[in-house]
């Protein structure tokens, strides 16, 4: 019986979230390790050893050891291809092209103002950091038009990248949950949109995805 | 009649090498079309249809249509492996190791080496000034991942493991750009980073994208 594998960082990290979801879709068993990153032990001398960028996840599969968030979670498609969700990345070139290009789109375009916009209006006000309003207009207007291009491409497709679920939704989930769940603001840019918000509902609802909700509202170990 | 493979691109893009890069050494024919940036052609809506969000290079494979450079370069490092000169592990726990490292280029180096080269050579390429105090806190920067960077390649000959894999070629086009500006010091200080620049850079695909490219510029 092949021991779990190691997850290291709080559950609250978006990208922490991203591989626990696909954790969870692919149903490969874990442990996860928390990393208490207000008192630093992100950048202790024994993490910098598995993550030498000093940044959460990172990762441990019998003898290796991973960083950044979408490569575990392609490295765990991979290895489990035969295991829980199997469309999840795709059985073959030309649909794992596909996959590839949105998650590339959520890494490049999406992230960067949906975390800024996390940052801004979850995080700020939770640690007592002032929030810019310059900042957080220019990323809602950002966003805005990113998500434009999804509702264009969510009116022929009922998933980014196909008409099944896959890593490119998943890596979406983070961000998102945080911006619609904890916002008022950023939710909006959700709601106004008839297909963001019809996929948003389907790629939330999922089981593994509320587990991982639940793990994120959980009581600290 | 198999369909001709294309790709569309600009030619002071670092993205559009990196997409030329990768055909070049899986030696994939294509017919390679200039976009014109500055005219505008990226946001017309032919272009638009085939890259929603109006970004180059494109990549046409038969009824396959791909955005994003990164994409493309994964895409084709599978799609056209070479025996023996494959840019992939078949093994997952290798080929993890190698995406990681793709990863890293894309959220770790390639941030500062953008901002440096927007600094240095975009911004006096359209008459505004360099601004001094960004160059120096983006060297710091890059100077930390380098150092990363030094640690890793003190126990591998390339970063995804003991081959050239796309790992290493992802990171070509901000090498080629950064290492004739000021911040080649960075590289030059540290021996394992050095001895491995160089030796990517001096391959003969690079060398026909780094060709290729200026025979556009003269063209365009």
């Amino acid at each position: 019986m092949a021991t779990p594998v190691k997850v290291y960082g709080p559950a609250a990290s978006t990208a922490v979230s991203r591989v626990l979801a696909c954790l969870l879709e692919k149903e490969v068993q874990f442990q996860l390790i928390n990393v208490n990153m207000s008192k630093r032990e992100h950048k202790s001398p024994e993490y910098l050893k598995i993550q030498p960028f000093g940044q959460v996840p990172a990762f441990q599969d019998d003898s290796i050891s991973l960083f950044e968030s979408r490569a575990i979670c392609r490295y765990l498609c991979e290895k489990h291809g035969n295991r829980g969700n199997k469309n999840l990345y795709g059985t073959n070139p030309l649909v794992k092209a596909s996959i590839d290009q949105w998650i590339e789109a959520e890494a490049q375009s999406f992230n960067q103002p949906s975390s800024a916009l996390v940052f801004q209006l979850v995080f700020a006000p939770k640690f007592k950091i002032k929030q810019d309003e310059g900042v957080i207009k220019q990323n809602e207007e950002k966003l805005s038009k990113v998500l434009d291009v999804y509702e264009k491409r969510l009116e022929e497709s009922r998933f980014l990248a196909g008409e099944e679920f896959t890593l490119a939704d998943l890596s979406h989930l983070p961000n998102a949950q945080y911006l619609v769940h904890a916002t008022d603001r950023a939710r909006g840019l959700f709601t106004e949109k008839k297909n963001v918000w019809r996929w948003w509902g389907e790629i939330s609802g999922r089981e593994s995805w509320k587990k991982v909700v639940d793990m994120q509202n959980a009581p600290p170990a | 009649m198999e369909a001709k493979k294309k790709l569309y691109g600009a030619v002071d893009s670092p993205s559009t090498m990196r997409a030329l890069a990768s055909l070049l050494e899986h030696q994939v024919e294509f017919e390679f079309t200039l976009i014109d940036l500055e005219a505008g052609e990226h946001k017309k809506e032919v272009f638009l249809s085939l890259s929603p969000f109006g970004e180059i290079p494109v990549f046409q494979d038969g009824d396959l249509t791909l955005f994003e450079s990164r994409t493309i370069m994964r895409y084709i490092s599978h799609a056209y492996a070479v025996p023996g000169k494959d840019h992939i592990f078949e093994e997952p726990n290798l080929q993890g190791i190698v995406a990681g490292w793709i990863d890293i280029e894309d959220h770790q180096f390639d941030p500062p080496a953008s901002r440096l080269l927007h600094e240095i050579l975009h911004k006096p390429s359209i008459g505004l000034s360099t601004d001094v105090a960004v160059v120096v806190e983006e060297e710091a920067k890059l100077a930390k991942v380098l150092d990363v960077y030094e640690e890793r390649l003190g126990k591998r000959k390339f970063l995804g493991g003991n081959k050239f894999t796309s790992a290493d070629l992802t990171h070509l086009p901000n090498l080629h750009l950064l290492t004739r500006t000021r911040v080649k010091e960075l590289f030059e200080t540290r021996p394992c980073v050095y001895a491995w620049c160089t030796g990517i850079m001096s391959r003969p695909a690079w060398t026909k994208v780094v060709d290729l490219i200026e025979r556009s510029k003269s063209q365009a």
